[in-house]
């Protein structure tokens, strides 16, 4: 589904990413994780290209979308992002958050979205949220709103860049829960986390980032009963 | 009869306006030859008029303008890396414009392109001439609030919209300048009293407005007091009903939101 050749990303003389080459298939729940200032959220955002690689190409469903010719705005549409801030529209409610681009982008109808809207709100237990403006949610609850957000596009695959990282530890728990259940319903996943039992609970393939590049990568099983990389070893001493 | 002692007046005046102290009979002769002789207030009301389509039509102009060049700025000042080329080209051209723009009187503006640029023949190119003048002195000022709005707006705005799959002016437009409006509402009023204000130069280039109205009738009456008094006041009731009018503005659209 997604295909990475030689993927480098530096800003001014900071080299971020040195050289990725990953496939990631459909239905794979890819969980990156690595000390900041690895580059795992750079990787991630060159994904989507909303960092610009500086070389290497990037295909998403057979498409290189680090082609100029290639509309990334069409392609965007099909890749759901998640974001460590939220980045809700304060200015609309909930459900005008959920509609803006379906409609806006001609996708759907009002009507149509407006159903769409009310059945994520209803999935997520926010029905009576659909209303209120994001300043008057909690951040877990905010969070689960920008997931549906992203899923009203009906995407094929989602990035999640570190998406609990700002929440209050109660409300983390709502949010992985959420991100199972996108699991188990098969969608494809890539989601840069320090939350460890997620990746091993949820996580097909693991990888650890370090100085820009992919140093290990395995299964749960093998990343966590068996690492390899010393510099995995001394990470996953750390955070465990 | 353009114009009548105060003595003369006194004789054909009511009575009553004889018994009351000398001070308060000449402030109502003064009032009198100001508004009434000749239907004067109807050179204030004219005047009046005009500094409204002159405020209004600059508003407009000044907005437009500075928007568009508040959005080059800020894209060219927020995009990573090198900016591509020709945003290159347009943000140095609206510095420029800034730059000289605000760095020149707005009456040497008025001066320039009331009697070299465009040189205005007829009563409605001098009204458009003055339109232009100060929209484009106005557009000035408004392009960098606007700029400072749009700076505002956290970049994670732009890559919602953007990760969505919008296109950057679909963002810029139903995203970040919505929010950015609300937060420059303050600022934006501050320049509209300003360039309400400001209207009065435009007598420069012969503009009828309401202080050019003030000063024909002084001319007429060789009183200055209550003409120019009257056209502070008018002024600044003006400038109060505005202020007044931004105030519920910036309520309605606070309304709601509490982040």
């Amino acid at each position: 589904m997604i295909s990475i050749k030689g993927l480098k990303k530096s800003f001014g003389d900071n080299n971020v990413l040195r050289g990725i080459d990953q496939e990631i298939k459909k239905g794979e729940k890819v969980v990156i994780i690595g000390a900041s200032g690895s580059g795992k959220s750079t990787f991630l955002r060159c994904l989507n290209l909303l960092e610009q690689p500086t070389d290497g190409h990037i295909y998403f469903e057979g498409v290189d979308i680090t082609d100029p010719k290639n509309n990334i705005n069409v392609l965007r549409q099909r890749m759901g992002m998640v974001f460590q801030q939220f980045n809700l529209f304060p200015h609309k409610t909930v459900k005008e958050n959920i509609m803006l681009a379906p409609v806006k982008l001609g996708l759907m109808t009002k009507e149509e979205a407006s159903k769409k809207a009310d059945a994520l709100l209803a999935r997520v237990g926010l029905s009576d949220k659909a209303d209120a403006y994001p300043g008057q949610l909690s951040g877990g609850q905010k969070q689960r709103i920008a997931i549906v957000r992203s899923l009203a596009m009906n995407p094929s695959v989602m990035l999640f860049d570190e998406p609990t990282s700002a929440l209050d530890p109660e409300m983390v728990g709502e949010v992985l829960e959420l991100m199972k259940e996108l699991a188990d319903e098969g969608m494809t996943m890539v989601v840069v986390t320090h939350e460890m039992g997620f990746a091993r609970e949820v996580g097909t393939r693991i990888l650890f980032m370090d100085e820009g590049l992919v140093m290990e990568e395995g299964t749960p099983q093998e990343f966590f009963g068996a690492p390899k990389n010393p510099r995995l070893k001394d990470f996953l001493a750390k955070v465990l | 009869m353009n114009f009548i002692t105060f003595a003369k007046w006194l004789e054909t005046a009511p009575t009553w306006i004889a018994t009351l102290p000398k001070w308060l009979s000449k402030f109502v002769y003064q009032l009198y030859q100001t508004f009434v002789i000749e239907d004067r207030w109807k050179l204030f009301l004219s005047g009046l008029e005009m500094t409204f389509i002159v405020t209004i039509g600059a508003l407009i102009i000044g907005v437009v303008i500075g928007m568009l060049v508040a959005v080059i700025r800020s894209s060219h000042d927020l995009s990573r890396g090198k900016p591509n080329f020709l945003l290159r080209i347009l943000n140095a051209i609206c510095k420029a414009y800034i730059t000289v723009l605000r760095g020149t009187p707005l009456m040497v503006q008025l001066l320039i392109m009331g009697f070299v640029v465009m040189v205005p023949k007829t009563n409605f190119d001098t009204v458009l001439c003055g339109i232009i003048t100060l929209g484009i002195n106005s557009g000035a000022y408004v392009a960098e609030i606007a700029r400072s709005g749009i700076m505002s707006i956290p970049a994670g705005q732009m890559e919602a919209g953007r990760s969505l799959g919008l296109n950057y002016v679909q963002t810029m437009s139903s995203i970040i300048l919505p929010q950015a409006f609300k937060n420059i509402l303050p600022a934006l009023g501050n320049e509209l009293i300003a360039l309400l204000k400001e209207t009065s130069l435009v007598t420069t280039i012969a503009l009828t407005d309401v202080t050019k109205a003030a000063q024909v009738v002084t001319s007429r009456t060789y009183d200055a007091f209550v003409p120019y008094i009257s056209l502070a006041v008018i002024y600044l009731v003006l400038v109060m009903a505005l202020t007044k009018l931004l105030a519920v503005l910036e309520r309605r659209l606070r309304a709601g939101d509490q982040h």
